[in-house]
């Protein structure tokens, strides 16, 4: 039941972040931190449907790492999640066609190889 | 002369310092978060399997709620930094988030943390050394999708 659960939050947590790189791609940079003009841009971005879908695979991700938190401990559930880290990477190249450089792909790499040792 | 409505560059904050002070704040609220939240859930019992409700009684327990609200700020700030960020750059470099998970559960809930752990501490500490290293913005202005 553990596995199944982390693989639910894997998938949404996921989607979540590759439908929230788009969505404030979409919005524009964040350049005016002033209280008035924060306000207006979160009505914005709410209105934005792939923040939207954003919130909602958050919303699942979140329960569900809850359900997981309550069967496993943190310093397994945490790092475990981070599957979700390689899947968010290949989709920033493939889908949303960043630029990832040589010194990104092996951090990214090192990262990974250490959040697997992390959940051991 | 009366003095002018600031222009855009005066109150913009540099890509740099905003990007650190954002990565520091999408850190900091993840860890505290998580934290807070796994303290809230150790005495709940297991919530898999049990009613729907059990989700939103917890939901009142002090600790879960902190945790909502540092997750909360998490989700704002990372929306923030990805406004001008790569999505390739913001997993790696707050990744370090983890480490710091591990950490704060073994000196504030008394986790244990293994020699295995502490090399995969070391081994995001390189990765986030180099993706920190990278431009924040690499991909060449944003290609509409």
């Amino acid at each position: 039941m553990k596995w199944l659960i982390l693989a639910i939050v894997i998938v949404s947590t996921t989607f979540g972040d590759v439908l929230q790189a788009l969505g404030m791609r979409r919005h524009g940079e964040i350049d005016d931190f002033r209280p008035d003009s924060l306000g207006r841009q979160a009505l914005q971005a709410i209105r934005n449907p792939a923040i939207g879908g954003a919130v909602f695979a958050m919303t699942v991700a979140f329960f569900s790492f809850m359900a997981l938190l309550s069967v496993a401990d943190v310093s397994f559930a945490s790092p475990a999640t981070a599957g979700s880290y390689v899947l968010d990477t290949i989709l920033a190249r493939t889908l949303l066609k960043e630029h990832i450089d040589t010194r990104r792909w092996a951090g990214a790499a090192l990262v990974a190889f250490g959040i697997f040792l992390l959940s051991r | 002369m009366p003095p002018s409505a600031p222009t855009k560059p005066e109150r913009a904050l540099s890509l740099t310092a905003k990007t650190r002070l954002f990565t520091l704040i999408v850190i900091v609220s993840n860890v505290i978060g998580n934290l807070a939240l796994s303290h809230g859930l150790r005495n709940t019992g297991s919530l898999v399997g049990g009613p729907v409700l059990g989700y939103i009684t917890v939901l009142f327990n002090p600790w879960v709620a902190v945790g909502v609200v540092f997750l909360i700020v998490w989700f704002l700030s990372h929306m923030t930094l990805l406004s001008w960020a790569d999505l390739s750059y913001v997993l790696p470099v707050t990744a370090i988030g983890y480490a710091l998970i591990a950490l704060g559960g073994r000196v504030f809930l008394h986790e244990s943390v293994s020699l295995v752990r502490w090399g995969g501490i070391a081994f995001i500490v390189c990765g986030v050394s180099l993706v920190g290293g990278t431009d924040p913005r690499a991909t060449p202005e944003k290609k509409q999708l």
